[in-house]
């Protein structure tokens, strides 16, 4: 913690970097984020097991874009990110929303993170992202703190429901997912949180014609969570955010791992682990597979 | 099935190819089911996956997605980019319950007139054994009984002319 904060406060005392964009302890066990700008903010950064927020999502193009006009581009923006953040940010790398040297990573190694806040009251420990990972060490950063301890991963969970509903019989799966759409409220908590759904204006914001309906029915809903996880097929790092925020307990994983574990299948692709390899669905391969076509 | 089921059916085809080619099929007086409608777009990688989505919404039973070969594309490149989303969008409707039948991808070019045909053949027939859409037809009556003032097809002036 202590270095932590002392890295933080060197960085923007060298004005090296702008702000560092990192967690504050509110309660015993919730944090927040925090975008530190003084010394004074930089006494309250923190990072433990109660760091949940991916903070990529607060490293915009617009964000980078007004510290470029009115900094020329000398300064950085620094985010403290587990190594599963450092993913998003890669990715965002990779799809040209800022450049490697814009931000400043200061990376952590990292045993996993609590499931939700109230885990006091639900008895349970790590959330189920951190369960199977096998990243506990950040793959790209600027500084790197924190102790390193070997965690075994475990056996996933989602996959297991995965291959449990592929199984089942279309009409079963149509069955069980609109069940799981309807409880869909179009809060559209999953988009906020999602540090690779930075599109300017969504799709489901444009209104002549509307594509997807906005009010919360059975329809729309299936519409919208359906092209969510299109949008981020092959894209998605699975950092969980989606399905932590959101207020109606959708399990959204079930969709983006299975989109990304075709991507790893059909293309030996995993997404934000490379800043050199092209995006997979920004790119294509005359070799690829003409299988489903006629 | 009840026997007088007629599938509907929406081919999204690309302006250079496949439509060139059901054209074709036209000139050469060869004959296709006429439950497909044929929306014309200019190029396989210019058709969002929204619209197989809103195609749904308005009661397609089956959607056929045409465009040029690979390497014929005439955008050079189209058809690559359309061939990886359409992979995923494949798979993620596979997963979530639509029946693989209900969206099918074909290759057709402009001089394979007999090739559109057959297509077209194989997918309405597919279609027809399946039977109508019903679980997404379910979404649409559940609506309708949720707000019985609003038209199934909400934005009827927009989108479409007097004949859609």
């Amino acid at each position: 913690m202590e270095e932590l904060r002392k890295l933080a406060k060197e960085l923007l005392e060298k004005k090296e970097i702008a702000a560092v964009i990192g967690y504050r302890q509110i309660s015993a066990m919730r944090t927040k984020p925090i975008i530190a700008k003084t010394a004074e903010d930089c006494e309250q950064l923190v990072f433990n097991e109660y760091c949940l927020n991916n903070l990529a999502v607060y490293l915009t193009k617009a964000r980078i874009k007004e510290l470029k006009r009115v900094n020329g581009s000398v300064l950085k923006l620094a985010v403290t990110a587990k190594p599963c953040d450092i993913h998003s940010v890669i990715a965002l790398m990779q799809e040209s929303q800022m450049k490697r040297e814009d931000v400043y990573i200061i990376g952590f190694n990292c045993h996993g993170v609590v499931k939700d806040f109230d885990i006091a009251f639900r008895g349970e420990t790590l959330a189920q992202k951190c369960i199977p990972c096998e990243t506990h060490k950040p793959l790209y950063f600027d500084s790197i703190l924190g102790e390193v301890k070997e965690t075994p991963a475990a056996p996933d969970k989602v996959i297991e429901k995965i291959k449990e509903i592929e199984v089942m019989t279309a009409e079963q799966r149509f069955k069980y997912f609109k069940s799981e759409f309807d409880k869909c409220i179009k809060c559209f908590a999953c988009r906020a949180a999602c540090p690779l759904c930075y599109c300017q204006r969504c799709i489901t914001d444009k209104t002549i014609p509307r594509w997807i309906e906005s009010s919360p029915h059975s329809r729309g809903n299936y519409s919208w969570n359906i092209v969510r996880a299109f949008h981020l097929s092959g894209r998605c790092i699975g950092c969980g955010e989606c399905e932590r925020a959101c207020p109606m307990d959708i399990p959204l994983s079930l969709l983006n791992r299975k989109m990304a574990i075709e991507a790893k299948e059909a293309y030996s692709y995993v997404s934000g682990r490379s800043l050199e390899t092209p995006t997979l669905v920004g790119s294509y391969d005359v070799k690829d597979s003409d299988e489903l076509f006629m | 099935m009840s026997e007088n089921f007629e599938p509907k059916i929406v081919a999204f085809v690309c302006n250079w190819c496949t439509y060139t080619g059901a054209d074709l099929a036209g000139t050469s007086r060869l004959k296709y089911p006429t439950n497909v409608k044929l929306i014309r777009v200019m190029c396989s990688g210019g058709i969002d996956p929204v619209f197989i989505l809103k195609a749904f919404e308005r009661g397609a039973d089956g959607i056929l997605v045409s465009g040029c070969h690979p390497n014929d594309c005439h955008y050079n490149a189209g058809n690559f980019h359309a061939r990886r989303r359409w992979e995923f969008f494949d798979e993620l409707l596979k997963f979530t319950g639509v029946e693989k039948e209900r969206l099918q991808f074909s290759w057709v070019s402009a001089s394979e007139g007999k090739k559109f045909v057959d297509v077209v053949t194989k997918v309405t027939n597919d279609i027809r054994a399946l039977g109508p859409f019903k679980s997404y037809k379910l979404i649409n009556e559940e609506f309708t009984a949720q707000f019985p003032e609003t038209p199934v097809n909400e934005n009827e002036v927009i989108l479409s002319g007097e004949n859609a």
